[in-house]
């Protein structure tokens, strides 16, 4: 059973979502919607993380739990070619390159690049929301079914404004 | 014929009648001094413009001079009557300051020049933008003042002729949120209700709709039917004790920012206690049982608790709106310019669709505007949107369009939504968009953070070209300046909040070398020879006929349909679109057969987010909704962006008075509504005002973390922990300050933050602390008549004398069309 396991890369993945839209936000702050939604949106994941370890507590037990950072993971971040540094792991990758938010000078083609960034983590957290719900179906737990039926919407919604934002801003940014 | 002045009593003298009835004609009048009626040479038909209501009347001329206005009694919308900024207002046209010649900056001062030199730098400079950068690098920011064939011509130029997406009206800050609220729940932008709703409905339902300042003449009829027998009752929805919490059955001023949560609850109790018209939600709408889901988490106890009213109340106000038959409910910048505004504006349109109550007499939803052409920026597409209601990511319907316009479709923009004016603000930030054209708004005072805009606007990157009839805040910063002819000098249509079209004619000559809005876009297409696809003009008319009957082609079939007009028909009075054949004298409700503009071939839009602004797909909408049903679309409650803390202890709401309209720029030169309403104030609760040891009258210190204006105190009766600043006041008439501010916009306060779905500023989301400056030598400069009435004795009542005696003729057994009764 690796459901435990799958859970607890889920919920950092999620904390790392809410991260990555945290820093997204305040690298930007004169994107004004992005600011604003921006950080909307990233207090689902905060609460979605919440409720996921919860149900990891449940699935703690399992005999095979695999230690942190390890499965299934590791092989999502290896699978999306390194498009995420570190999907799942405590440093998300806008972490990585930002360092401190208010040093790095915004402009229109990184916002794009950073936006991008956010869409590829969400797009990694859904799939992630995928395989949690076809093992619930599997071993028959309607309580972490309605929570991939509660949360997995959130990360879509997450996932379609990080792509309608890049694109309203490409043409402008890559014709000026 | 009674003299009564109209300053001190702005809805005039009741004329009471009940349910059913048709409302009594009250022609208003008022004249220059020393005029008579049988003095004046012509009686030029037109309609108010200092706001949205779309009042009727006549321009009374003398030789060459206006010399005063009437009301048109057999007009559906007015029955004769006018509002005090109407009586007075046409005034400033002839006020000595007007702009009369082109201006352009040499040397960094605008000095006088020709017409062909103005033209020639702004058509100079447009080309060379378009060589070395492309469409992206020019923006219009139009106006919620000019005239339909203006929008159009504008809509065809910029998108079709320039193929700029970024072309946005003002609109987008006191309408955009009751155009996305109506797209979303019934697919296409259109006005549901009538005015003539108010004479049937049993419940008037005014959600952050101060209806008594902001169209003065609506909130007469409902007086009127409140006088009469068999009253409607009343909900009003307002932090502040307006003419209409005053005058309702249950009055609830929700914590500012808290508008889903309080619809949220009064959804939960029409649906506990099963006041729901089932056959209608089965018949014409989906999303009902999310709506059921969602609204589930906002019983009373919560709601009352979020909102901060008592559950008493809410209960009652549930029951008002739940038992009615026939539910009238209006929205406003109480909602529009709120946080969440367009998911609250939207649950407003669901309480009509559970309910039923849509398309029959006195049941109706007006999800209202400000401005008095605003309809008409968003039927051209001179406002983020396609002309004739069509939707940009339809790939037919921009076919269709570049059929009517005869240019290629990719000549259309439309790879993403039209850019809204606070994106084209952050282009031009960023210095991508490099020459804006200003029409007829003041963005240096009605924008928020005024500090912000005033150092976008002065950039030495950025062409700022502005069309106006004065020098504005925002002229003053601008490269060339175009004088253009103002309402009254210059011939066009415009559509009210109720759809209701109207002719407004040239009644006299624009002073010296100011030129129409429509001739200066028609000179800007020739001077660029804009070509169609077979090398034609692309803007084949020469005159306002001529695109008013260009655009009834591109209208025709669509739902905002005006084939059935002509200039000879709006002569005899105003006409509802839309107005076919098959419907020669317009139609009064749109949806009165649950029918809908939603399939998802015909919709305007997909919808959007409304927590984020994403886009609905197309495919994702055609699942949902494949046979064009009204949309029910829940909304969660967020919490709002900021919240009062220790350093900002109070929300900050900005709004309107009644005497005045946007930025003064007409009314400012008026007399009597300049002296109703001279200067700024600030308004807050009696509690609050003694918390800080402020009493009437005193000077304070009113801050934000975007900047800080000192204003009059006005202890008033407003909500506990809310202060309001009205913001009209500039600095044109007293000049900036050293520190170059205004000294007093309530836009120097301002956060920049805007609806996702509507992209509508919030101007009613910051957050304020306020503290004394010194002693006041005498009360606020606020109005005594309005929301802002003192809450203590003392204060002399608003008055405007002898200059603002005007005439009511009341007609007994009352026949249409003339003046000059009693």
């Amino acid at each position: 059973m690796r459901i435990g396991t799958a859970l607890r890369d889920l919920e950092r993945s999620e904390r790392g979502l809410a991260r990555g839209l945290e820093h997204l936000a305040a690298r930007h702050p004169a994107e004004h919607e992005v600011f604003h939604v921006g950080r909307d949106v990233a207090s689902w994941s905060r609460v979605h993380a919440v409720d996921v370890a919860a149900a990891a507590r449940r699935y703690e037990d399992a005999p095979e739990g695999d230690g942190p950072g390890e499965g299934l993971g590791r092989e999502l971040g290896a699978a999306l070619g390194g498009a995420l540094d570190d999907p799942l792991g405590d440093a998300t990758a806008a972490e990585a390159v930002v360092g401190d938010p208010a040093d790095v000078p915004t402009d229109a083609l990184q916002l794009l690049r950073d936006l991008r960034q956010v869409a590829m983590h969400a797009y990694g957290v859904s799939t992630e929301w995928e395989m949690v719900a076809q093992a619930a179906q599997a071993v028959r737990d309607p309580d972490l079914l309605a929570l991939c039926q509660r949360c997995h919407p959130g990360t879509l919604r997450q996932l379609r404004w990080a792509n309608a934002t890049i694109k309203v801003l490409s043409a402008q940014a890559l014709t000026s | 014929m009674a003299s009564i002045d109209r300053v001190a009593e702005p809805w005039g003298t009741r004329t009471p009648y009940g349910p059913g009835e048709t409302w009594p004609a009250r022609t208003d009048t008022y004249l220059a001094d020393g005029i008579e009626p049988d003095d004046v040479d012509r009686w030029v038909p037109s309609a108010t413009v200092l706001h949205s209501n779309g009042d009727a009347l006549d321009i009374a001329v003398k030789d060459g001079r206006m010399v005063g206005v009437r009301g048109r009694a057999g007009d559906r919308v007015n029955h004769g009557r006018l509002g005090p900024k109407d009586l007075y207002g046409w005034q400033a046209n002839a006020s000595p300051d007007r702009l009369t010649r082109p201006l352009v900056r040499r040397d960094g001062r605008l000095v006088e020049t020709s017409w062909d030199d103005a033209m020639g730098r702004v058509v100079a400079r447009t080309r060379e933008l378009l060589d070395e950068q492309g469409p992206g690098a020019l923006g219009f920011y139009t106006s919620g003042q000019l005239f339909l064939e203006e929008y159009y011509t504008l809509a065809l130029v910029a998108h079709a002729g320039l193929r700029t997406n970024h072309v946005d009206g003002n609109t987008r800050l006191c309408t955009a949120t009751a155009a996305e609220a109506l797209k979303e729940s019934f697919g296409c932008d259109g006005q549901p209700g009538s005015y003539s709703d108010v004479d049937h409905a049993d419940a008037i339902a005014l959600f952050g709709h101060n209806v008594a300042e902001t169209q003065t003449v609506l909130w007469t009829r409902m007086l009127d039917r409140l006088a009469g027998p068999r009253p409607p009752a009343l909900l009003c929805v307002d932090p502040r004790q307006t003419p209409v919490a005053r005058a309702a059955t249950v009055h609830l001023a929700p914590r500012p920012g808290t508008n889903v949560a309080l619809l949220d609850g009064l959804l939960h109790e029409v649906l506990t206690h099963d006041w729901v018209d089932h056959d209608y939600v089965a018949a014409h709408t989906v999303g009902f049982a999310e709506l059921e889901k969602q609204v589930a988490a906002y019983p009373p106890d919560v709601v009352a608790r979020i909102c901060d009213v008592p559950e008493r109340d809410l209960r009652a106000a549930a029951e008002l709106v739940g038992t009615a038959e026939r539910l009238l409910s209006t929205v406003l910048q109480g909602f529009y310019q709120s946080h969440q505004a367009t998911a609250a504006a939207v649950q407003v349109n669901n309480l009509h669709l559970v309910r039923g109550m849509l398309g029959r007499p006195g049941a109706g939803v007006l999800q209202m505007n400000g401005q008095p052409t605003a309809e008409n920026t968003r039927e051209c597409g001179a406002d983020g949107d396609l002309a004739g209601f069509r939707n940009w990511a339809n790939d037919a319907h921009v076919a269709d369009l570049a059929r009517v316009w005869n240019v290629e479709p990719d000549e259309i923009p439309h790879h993403s939504p039209p850019t809204h004016l606070m994106q084209m603000l952050r282009y031009a930030e960023q210095g991508s968009l490099r020459l804006l054209w200003v029409q007829a708004t003041n963005p240096a005072v009605s924008l928020p953070e005024l500090a912000r805009v005033r150092s976008v606007l002065s950039q030495d990157r950025l062409f700022l070209v502005v069309q106006d009839i004065f020098l504005s805040e925002t002229a003053e910063l601008a490269d060339v300046v175009l004088p253009a002819a103002a309402w009254g000098e210059k011939s066009g249509t415009f559509t009210n909040a109720d759809r209701t079209v109207h002719l407004s004619e040239r009644a006299v000559d624009p002073p010296g070398e100011a030129r129409p809005d429509l001739d200066i876009f028609l000179d800007l297409a020739r001077r660029l020879n804009l070509r169609d696809k077979d090398g034609g003009p692309l803007v084949p008319w020469t005159d306002p006929e001529g695109a008013f009957e260009a655009w009834k082609e591109c209208s025709r079939g669509r739902p905002c349909d005006y084939s059935g007009l002509t200039y000879a028909v709006l002569r005899e009075g105003g006409v509802q679109w839309p107005c076919t054949a098959d419907a020669p004298h317009g139609t009064e409700r749109l949806y009165a057969d649950g029918a809908f503009w939603a399939a998802p071939d015909t919709c305007e839009s997909y919808g959007r987010d409304l927590v984020t602004g994403a886009p609905v797909e197309p495919t994702e909408y055609r699942a949902l909704n494949p046979d064009g049903r009204a949309v029910i679309k829940a909304a969660e409650y967020l919490p709002p962006h900021e919240e009062p803390s220790e350093a900002f202890p109070l929300h900050l709401t900005t709004g309107r008075t009644l005497y005045h309209f946007h930025t003064r720029t007409k009314t400012g030169r008026v007399p009597q509504l300049r002296d109703a309403a001279p200067d700024v104030w600030v308004e807050l609760s009696p509690p609050d005002a003694e918390a800080y040891g402020l009493a009437e009258g005193d000077v304070a210190a009113v801050t934000t973390p975007r900047g800080g204006i000192e204003a009059r105190v006005r202890v008033g009766g407003i909500r506990r922990g809310v202060a309001f600043v009205p913001f009209h006041y500039g600095s044109w008439d007293t000049g900036p300050r050293a520190d170059g501010t205004t000294g007093r916009a309530a836009n120097e306060l301002t956060p920049t933050d805007w609806d996702p779905a509507s992209k509508q500023p919030l101007f009613k989301a910051g957050v304020a602390a306020v503290r004394k400056v010194r002693d006041g030598t005498g009360p606020a400069p606020a109005p005594t008549t309005t929301a802002s009435a003192p809450a203590g004795a003392g204060v002399p009542p608003t008055a405007g004398g002898a200059d603002a005696l005007s005439d009511e003729g009341v007609a007994v057994g009352w026949a249409a069309g003339r003046w000059g009764t009693p």
